[in-house]
């Protein structure tokens, strides 16, 4: 027996959109966010991404497009352990190969548009869970990747702080980034421009978001 | 990512885990030192068998008679009696031969000597004025035995300075003085120069006595336990054993030198079977320090591997955000050789001070061969890739979605 995850799923965005992926949970919105973050490959059909072809790429190549075209944000933010969070925002240039000085003026600037001038040192266990994803969030703008995929990104996160990583969101939205984020909080959804939701592994629904909320 | 940052960023990987990191460790340097130990254990008491063996003398041939055979009953090798002083006299006269310089009809056996309270159980030795020559040994007080007392059979004994020691005491000149062997008195005429050695073959612990004497009056026999042969030379010890082969062979009324009541070793046949025995118990030493070894990079490989399942978000998100599999396995890879690496460095300095506790405490020479630290290294160094490379390949397979979902 073959469970299907997803089908019939087609639908297209542009560069500068901030989309808000919505569905309750195993509607396949989990599995949609892992084929968009090459991370998973779909078993049939096809993902162009910059039109370049995910779903024919072998695991080295899908590691480069993760690096340079895709910023993750997780919903348990995902840094490493016990390192400070100039070496988590580094950590991407340096398997993409950028140079040490590079890197270094790259994560400064990344976590001062974050809001994390005074935290350069801090080690993960030091921060609080808002801090931990504008972390996570200067890392996954360390490549200046061509989307900015977040996985529930506010579901661990006190609601006044899930507010902060909003604005972040729109600021960084609005200065032209591409922003899909996955969420089951249609209050979280509402801050995006465009809302997609799945149901059933099919899109139920997919548009305009006219009354998108403002900090 | 350069290898140098793969270095640091291992390095401070492993000193999370101090306890574990060194535990680790710990085997590969039991393995490695006792590798290292063992060798150099080996190879010095090679050389202590080596260098006592030379110490007899180097252009040496030693004629034994061979193993008694009656009724088709075959006796050990040596018990026969059939090499006589006249053996010995005809070697030394003939005309047939013509490399050999000096010959030494030696009859030894074992006797209780004493000397006032003391006595002790000793080898006693029959010999001719040559064998100092041919044996090289050194007076340091006294005479040794000189023809005269062959010919008249003279009651005079010249004694090894340990023997000297256990009879007389430490530091007391014992000529002049008497020993008692085998109801017989002798006089103690010379004591030897050391000839060190110790262990199965102590040259000191003797009594030379002249070989008439030990014949007739201490043992009541009339052949030799051995011929000693000094040879003209080194290029002519083959040459020297053929000459004296054929003599003795004619003097016994043998056709078929495979029928020879007696055989002919050189020095270096000895020295070559004593080298393969001591080869062998330093080949067996370290095929057991090798199974330490082996147990230590399996150590290694469970402590990699506990690493890979603990880590797995970890080596998931760096998947995630674009580590490729080569960065993955090398950096896994560079791990598990800095721990062996490092085993192998303290193991190398606990063998080394093992092996010179050896050889300060059991009077070896101290031996550590370049080689075998060189060895050492290399091999620690493959432990590390080989044990590390199952637990990094799988770190590196690992399936980014699996291991972020990793609790």
């Amino acid at each position: 027996m073959e469970t299907v995850a997803l089908s019939d799923v087609s639908f297209e965005i542009k560069k500068g959109e901030f989309v808000a992926i919505m569905g309750p949970s195993g509607s396949g919105k989990s599995t949609l966010m892992h084929i968009l973050g090459a991370l998973d490959k779909p078993t049939a059909g096809k993902y162009l991404l910059d039109s370049a072809n995910v779903v024919e790429m072998s695991d080295d190549e899908l590691a480069e497009v993760r690096n340079k075209k895709i910023g993750f944000i997780f919903q348990s933010y995902n840094l490493l352990p016990r390192t400070s969070a100039l070496k988590n925002v580094m950590l991407p240039m340096v398997y993409a190969g950028v140079g040490k000085e590079e890197r270094r003026i790259r994560a400064e600037k990344y976590l001062e548009m974050v809001g994390l001038k005074d935290r350069f040192y801090h080690t993960s266990n030091q921060l609080s869970g808002g801090q931990q994803q504008r972390v996570a969030i200067a890392r996954g703008l360390a490549m200046n990747p061509s989307i900015l995929l977040a996985d529930e990104p506010t579901g661990n996160i006190a609601s006044v702080q899930a507010a902060e990583i909003m604005d972040i969101f729109q600021k960084l939205n609005g200065e032209g980034h591409t922003i899909i984020m996955i969420t089951h909080e249609a209050d979280i959804a509402g801050y995006a421009k465009r809302i997609i939701h799945i149901k059933d592994g099919r899109i139920a629904a997919d548009g305009t978001n006219n009354r998108q909320r403002k900090i | 990512m350069d290898y140098r940052e793969m270095f640091i960023e291992s390095l401070s990987t492993l000193t999370l885990n101090k306890l574990r990191t060194g535990l680790a460790i710990l085997g590969i340097v039991i393995g490695i030192g006792s590798v290292i130990a063992l060798v150099s254990l080996g190879q010095a008491s090679q050389k202590a068998v080596e260098s006592q063996i030379q110490s007899l003398g180097s252009n040496l041939l030693t004629v034994m008679p061979g193993s008694s055979q009656e009724g088709g009953v075959r006796g050990a090798a040596g018990a026969r009696t059939t090499l006589t002083y006249d053996d010995a006299k005809a070697i030394e006269t003939s005309d047939a031969i013509t490399t050999v310089k000096s010959v030494s009809p030696e009859y030894s056996g074992r006797a209780q000597a004493v000397a006032g309270r003391n006595n002790i159980n000793t080898s006693v030795m029959g010999v001719t004025p040559l064998y100092a020559k041919v044996r090289k040994i050194d007076i340091s007080s006294g005479n040794f035995i000189n023809d005269r007392d062959v010919t008249a059979v003279s009651k005079v004994a010249v004694l090894g300075p340990t023997t000297a020691a256990d009879l007389f005491g430490e530091d007391v000149n014992p000529v002049g003085r008497t020993v008692r062997i085998n109801s017989q008195t002798l006089s103690v005429i010379g004591v030897t120069v050391s000839k060190g050695g110790s262990g199965f073959q102590n040259q000191d612990d003797i009594i030379y006595v002249p070989l008439t004497t030990v014949q007739k009056q201490l043992f009541g026999v009339n052949y030799l336990s051995t011929i000693s042969l000094e040879a003209e030379s080194e290029e002519v010890m083959t040459e020297a054993q053929n000459q004296v082969g054929y003599l003795l062979l004619q003097r016994h009324k043998l056709d078929d030198p495979l029928e020879a009541d007696f055989s002919i070793f050189s020095q270096q046949d000895i020295l070559d079977t004593a080298s393969q025995v001591t080869g062998t118990f330093t080949t067996l030493l370290s095929g057991v320090a090798a199974i330490s070894l082996l147990v230590g990079g399996i150590g290694i490989m469970n402590v990699m591997l506990v690493t890979v399942t603990e880590r797995t978000r970890e080596i998931g998100l760096r998947k995630a955000l674009g580590a490729k599999k080569k960065v993955v396995i090398t950096q896994f890879l560079t791990e598990s050789v800095i721990l062996t690496f490092t085993g192998g460095l303290f193991g190398i300095i606990l063998g080394i001070f093992v092996s010179y506790l050896f050889s300060a405490f059991m009077s070896f020479a101290f031996v550590v061969s370049p080689k075998s630290i060189l060895l050492a290294f290399a091999v620690s160094a493959a432990i590390g890739i080989v044990f590390g490379l199952y637990p990094a390949r799988k770190a590196a397979n690992l399936e980014p979605i699996e291991a972020l979902r990793y609790e």
